[in-house]
């Protein structure tokens, strides 16, 4: 079955149509990355999949389950808020300003939410979030608050805050583009350390290498449409005129 | 009348001082989070007649308020309310002035809160309510201490416009001594109680800040 299906999602703020009919499905453990040039409607898609956003028409299914749909006055309709919480517990997100819970040490930032809101039982969240963030190389910082922290330490503490609640599709909102080189290179370290736990993610970001080197597909957006999407090696020696010249110095600096 | 005695007589109007100062902290710094989200509410007659609410306590003199409230039941419904409706009057009068003014501070509060926050804790499956006083409310706080330590040292000193009751509280007592002893001992020393009662709350409030010094 596919994890995510969003079908001829519009969305427009204002005059301006930021997406105009776009569809994409993913996979159960596929890592699907998505490109394009700043302002194309990567992040408003990413947003509107997740429900941050209110899309003005189309649908956006969750493993078969319906979460918005278009309506017969022509407007998306969502869907009740129960069916929306139990829809909403099968997707995390991965900001690109991290949105970490100052207040909170890191170790709540990651067990809070299964505690409070899935109400799980308090040994295995511990010792699952002490599992992550060993995995994030952390686990020295457990007792730490957001502000002690290096961005990369952050983004990655949000990585495991996400992967706490067992999402089965993690969205990620250029998870880099707040950072510095060095510290870019130590979070995709992690997300790629992730794709052996077969969670579904679908990355926007502008690092392209690191798209090409993870992603089992690639999208490539601009103008709010999707000009072209398949295996990285197609996309990036694509011959597309729009492709290419987004690409294209890419290609020629390497 | 010995000076010990003056003393005794304003250590009652002291006590009465406090008890003003304790009620309307009490109940106008939660009344002032239901204000705030009557300000804030999608409801635009609520939204409109809390605003005029606040703009009232905010534009008219407390004094002057306080006289509405005791004299109002009077003369606006012939309602004969006992001597005790004195103190009465005096808490519900600094407490609906206080909350207004409560009110705008939580608002700011509040409507500086970055909005990623509440995306990320919608995100992670918080409810409504999980959302406000889990994530939100703590920051909330934090960011508006100091704006509510300054209103909560100018309510030490307001506690004096209950004379305009005849309450006897330390100000009235201090005046009505003054005159009839003809001795300025009753006023400074009321200065003093006010200058110290403010030192204290000053501390306090500083000790608090501290506490919440544990993160940014």
């Amino acid at each position: 079955m596919k994890l995510l299906e969003l079908n001829h999602v519009v969305k427009s703020f204002g005059e301006l149509s930021v997406l105009k009919d776009i569809s994409l499905s993913v996979e159960e453990g596929e890592i699907v990355s998505i490109i394009g040039p700043s302002g194309s409607g990567k992040s408003t898609l990413l947003r509107c999949a997740t429900m941050l956003e209110t899309m003005d028409r189309g649908e956006v299914i969750y493993l078969g389950r319906k979460a918005a749909w278009t309506g017969e006055n022509g407007r998306a309709v969502y869907a009740g808020k129960k069916e929306l919480k139990e829809i909403r517990s099968q997707y995390g997100l991965v900001f690109q300003n991290f949105n970490l819970f100052p207040h909170y040490s890191v170790m709540k930032n990651i067990t809070d939410a299964p505690l409070h809101v899935q109400k799980r039982d308090r040994e295995t969240v511990f010792r699952e979030a002490r599992e992550l963030l060993k995995k994030m190389g952390l686990e020295d910082k457990e007792d730490a608050y957001p502000y002690q922290l290096s961005g990369g330490q952050c983004q990655r503490v949000a990585i495991a805050r996400a992967l706490a609640l067992n999402p089965k599709i993690l969205f990620f909102d250029e998870p880099t583009s707040a950072l510095d080189p060095e510290l870019t290179g130590e979070v995709l370290k992690v997300i790629r350390s992730l794709a052996d736990l077969h969670i579904a993610m679908v990355i926007v970001t502008h690092e392209m290498a690191f798209a090409k080197d993870i992603s089992h597909r690639v999208i490539f957006m601009a103008d709010g449409v999707i000009v072209e999407e398949g295996a990285p090696e197609r996309v990036f020696s694509s011959d597309n005129e729009r492709t290419q010249s987004f690409l294209g110095r890419y290609g020629t600096i390497l | 009348m010995t000076i010990q005695q003056m003393l005794v007589q304003l250590a009652e109007g002291m006590v009465i001082t406090t008890q003003i100062f304790a009620v309307t902290l009490l109940v106008s710094l939660p009344l002032g989070l239901l204000v705030a989200f009557g300000r804030m509410s999608k409801n635009p007659v609520l939204r409109t007649v809390v605003k005029f609410y606040i703009s009232i306590m905010r534009g008219t003199p407390l004094m002057l308020q306080l006289m509405v409230v005791y004299f109002g039941p009077y003369y606006l419904f012939g309602l004969r309310m006992g001597s005790g409706y004195r103190l009465w009057a005096t808490f519900i009068g600094f407490s609906i002035n206080y909350a207004a003014y409560f009110a705008e501070i939580y608002r700011s509060g509040i409507q500086s809160m970055p909005v990623g926050q509440y995306e990320a804790a919608q995100i992670l499956g918080y409810g409504k309510g999980q959302t406000f006083f889990k994530i939100i409310l703590p920051q909330v706080i934090k960011r508006i201490l100091p704006s509510v330590t300054n209103e909560v040292i100018t309510l030490v000193k307001d506690t004096s416009l209950a004379f305009t009751l005849s309450v006897a509280e330390m100000f009235s007592t201090a005046k009505a001594l003054a005159a009839a002893q003809t001795n300025m001992i009753p006023l400074v020393a009321a200065g003093i109680f006010y200058y110290v009662f403010n030192l204290l709350v000053a501390f306090i409030m500083e000790r608090v800040e501290k506490g919440l010094d544990y993160y940014r």
